[in-house]
């Protein structure tokens, strides 16, 4: 198997120099995903999937185009409710609670459970309104300066603050694509969420902005459970601990983002890694 | 000269050039190497056809507006039309009779005279038609031998045709904005003979409408002031209508966009747009024989004393309910054409749906919901017969909407329909009223589609 021999790549140096963090044992499991399956119609996208998701961790979620990975990460948070085909089955709970429970209020979930989407998609509002929106509709500043603080908190978290704070009155829509990307994600910090879920969030950006995005989700890892779908095994390797293998609706792998990429236990998870698919 | 037999000439012309190109073009077809020529011989056959008809139906366009005048001149020139009375009621029956004798058509002649002067009137039309005829054969010969002398194998037919074809297209487009500013160039004129009358400053600042169509001598200037009518216009129709149009036609966009289930969309949507198909004739009816006589009752029984049965309410209500579908249609456009992105995003921050359609896809989507309330109102304030029907003629200015009023559309309606004479400073006020509401609505449309626009350009 010398094709194979992967602790050779690129890709396994960066898992591998990852180990560090990874090793770390998970204090607590924040989201824990059993037996779950979403259909579409009649079409079945997710076949019993069982997942935890860590505090702390930033959990990637990898495989081929129409694997079934951002249908899984779009159940997280219950954004598969606005497709009106869409079923739902298994259990997925957040700190324990079934969040598919009749009891479980879905607009509070949401701002519990964040999102940043694969196209940045600021609202054709200023800056600051992008930011105060979430705060705003919540109600979780009181006053104009609590306002101001938590948008200015939450830019400098993404990194962002210095390139903007002389325009917050400017258009949000007229940033960089990269700029935009890191406002959406300083949008969803800015209701102080649990869970970051980001579905592929560098795929439209060049590789600068990329480089910058995933040196933020490095930084923010300390403070929320991040999951995170990705086409780029690079980008896995690179900013998670834990990586999760899709392959036609299943979950074939789950595990160590170290040992995903150096020593599969499953055979397509290893042609997958490899280049053989994909 | 009759049009239908020129036209059949041109015609026939055009269709035998059709098949003599083809047959050549297919000539050269079977000559080429693997038999390929640089157009299709259907492409060489339509070019010299359209090279034959074109310029014929030109010329006989042209030709029918000249004829009559050039074989009249010839008439008028002639010894017998000495004999012809100075009047000019009787001098020009009898040029038609004299006509329609020498075209042996058997209409009633009561001039004798005219039989003297049918002689002049067969020569000339046989001598003109004679010339018209000659000069359509040189013209159908000079379009067939400039086409028959390019058609070549390498001949790029294909690409003529699509020239001539979009020639033709541009005419047809050509036609509408023609037409518009045939229509500006009337008004303009009619307003200045009114103007001539009456000074502009009376018209657009006065307070008393009230004209005279049967006055005669001097014109008083204080009975034209048509603020009483731009004051009703724009309550029943910018203000009244638009107070029902815009909640009513907003919120079902909103519902039809965002909670309706696809099924019900699908029904509710084409049973909605039925409302802007319903001819405003009808919509005069129930705004008449329904709506005012309940509003005067309902408003009598309030203790209302001088509720009116035409009041501005009824005609603005209704006008109000037929304005829906194109508020409604509009912003269900505009909101629809907000990205879903955005949608997903305000929704994956937690806010309700609620929320995401008041603080993010209304506000997205404004520009083309402005533009669509704005093409309502230019619709509204036109309107003509709901007004007509249901509003009065009595010009009050006045803010009750119980009261009557009226609008500029009925007045012109009232004024172009009365007794008075064409050149009746009353009747030409018609057309100034006229011309400052077409001057209202197409601002009022160029900025709505201007608004649109920008907004179209943000989301593509």
């Amino acid at each position: 198997m010398v094709m194979h021999d992967t602790a050779q790549s690129p890709l396994a140096e960066q898992a591998q120099s990852n180990e560090a963090a990874e090793n770390v044992e998970p204090t607590a499991v924040k989201m824990r995903a059993r037996d779950v399956s979403v259909f579409y119609g009649d079409k079945q996208a997710i076949n019993g999937v069982d997942i935890d998701v860590y505090q702390e961790f930033v959990t990637a979620f990898i495989g081929p185009s129409g694997c079934g990975k951002s249908t899984f990460l779009r159940a997280l948070n219950r954004m598969n409710d606005t497709i009106p085909s869409a079923k739902v089955t298994g259990t997925i709970e957040l700190d324990g609670e079934d969040i598919y429970s009749s009891g479980m209020d879905v607009v509070q979930l949401r701002a519990r459970v964040g999102m940043v989407f694969q196209k940045p998609n600021p609202f054709p509002k200023s800056i600051y309104e992008n930011i105060a929106y979430g705060p705003k509709i919540h109600g979780l500043a009181e006053g104009k300066g609590e306002l101001d603080a938590i948008v200015e908190k939450s830019l400098r978290r993404a990194g962002l603050w210095d390139e903007v704070k002389d325009r917050l009155q400017d258009s949000g829509t007229a940033l960089s694509g990269g700029q935009q990307q890191r406002l959406c994600i300083a949008r969803a910090i800015a209701v102080d969420p649990e869970v970051i879920l980001m579905d592929e969030p560098c795929s439209a950006l060049d590789p600068i902005a990329t480089a910058k995005i995933e040196e933020l989700i490095d930084d923010l890892r300390g403070n929320y459970a991040i999951v995170i779908v990705t086409h780029s095994m690079q980008q896995a390797a690179r900013v998670s601990q834990r990586t999760a293998f899709f392959h036609l609706g299943n979950l074939v792998e789950y595990g160590h983002t170290s040992d995903i990429f150096t020593n599969p236990t499953q055979q397509r998870t290893q042609d997958y890694i490899t280049g053989r698919y994909g | 000269m009759s049009p239908v037999l020129p036209l059949l000439l041109a015609i026939g012309l055009g269709l035998a050039g059709w098949l003599v190109a083809r047959a050549r073009a297919w000539t050269f077809k079977r000559a080429a190497p693997h038999g390929r020529i640089a157009a299709l011989p259907s492409y060489h056959a339509w070019y010299a056809a359209l090279w034959i008809v074109v310029p014929l139906v030109i010329w006989f366009l042209v030709w029918n507006g000249i004829q009559g005048q050039l074989v009249l001149n010839y008439v008028l020139a002639s010894p017998e039309a000495q004999a012809l009375p100075e009047f000019g009621l009787r001098r020009d029956a009898m040029l038609i009779e004299a006509r329609n004798i020498a075209n042996g058509i058997d209409a009633q002649v009561m001039n004798d005279g005219a039989y003297a002067l049918a002689e002049p009137f067969r020569q000339a039309q046989s001598r003109y038609g004679l010339i018209g005829l000659a000069v359509s054969v040189i013209i159908g010969g000079a379009g067939a031998a400039w086409a028959f002398l390019r058609l070549t194998p390498d001949f790029a037919a294909r690409t003529k045709v699509e020239r001539l074809v979009l020639g033709a297209l541009l005419l047809a487009s050509l036609v509408a904005i023609l037409t518009t500013f045939g229509i500006l160039v009337t008004l303009v004129y009619e307003t200045i003979l009114f103007f001539g009358k009456v000074s502009p400053i009376d018209f657009l600042f006065g307070l008393q409408w009230n004209p005279d169509p049967m006055s005669s001598g001097a014109v008083d200037g204080d009975r034209y002031g048509a603020i009483p009518l731009f004051w009703g216009t724009l309550f029943i129709g910018a203000i009244i209508a638009m107070i029902v149009a815009i909640p009513l036609g907003m919120m079902s966009a909103i519902y039809l966009t965002q909670y309706a289930h696809p099924k019900l969309r699908a029904w509710v949507k084409p049973a909605l747009e039925v409302l802007a198909g319903v001819p405003t004739v009808v919509y005069g009816y129930f705004a008449a024989l329904t709506i005012a006589p309940f509003i005067r009752d309902l408003a009598v029984s309030m203790g209302a004393s001088n509720a009116s049965s035409e009041s501005a309410l009824a005609a603005g209500l209704v006008m109000g309910v037929m304005i829906i579908p194109f508020v409604s249609s509009m912003a269900d456009d505009s909101i629809a054409a907000v990205p879903q992105a955005m949608r997903d995003g305000s929704l994956a921050m937690g806010a309700t749906t609620n929320e995401t359609i008041r603080r993010v896809l209304v506000p997205a989507a404004l520009p083309g919901i402005v533009g669509g309330v704005m093409l309502a109102i230019s619709r509204a304030i036109g309107e003509t017969m709901i007004v007509v029907m249901a509003a009065s003629t009595a010009a009050n200015l006045s803010a009750n909407p119980l009261e009557s009023m009226t609008t500029v559309t009925v007045q012109i309606v009232a004024l172009l329909t009365g007794e008075g004479s064409f050149d009746h400073p009353a009747t030409l006020a018609a057309f100034a009223l006229g011309f400052v509401l077409f001057m209202v609505t197409l601002a009022l449309n160029f900025i709505a589609l201007r608004v649109v626009k920008r907004f179209r350009e943000a989301y593509e």
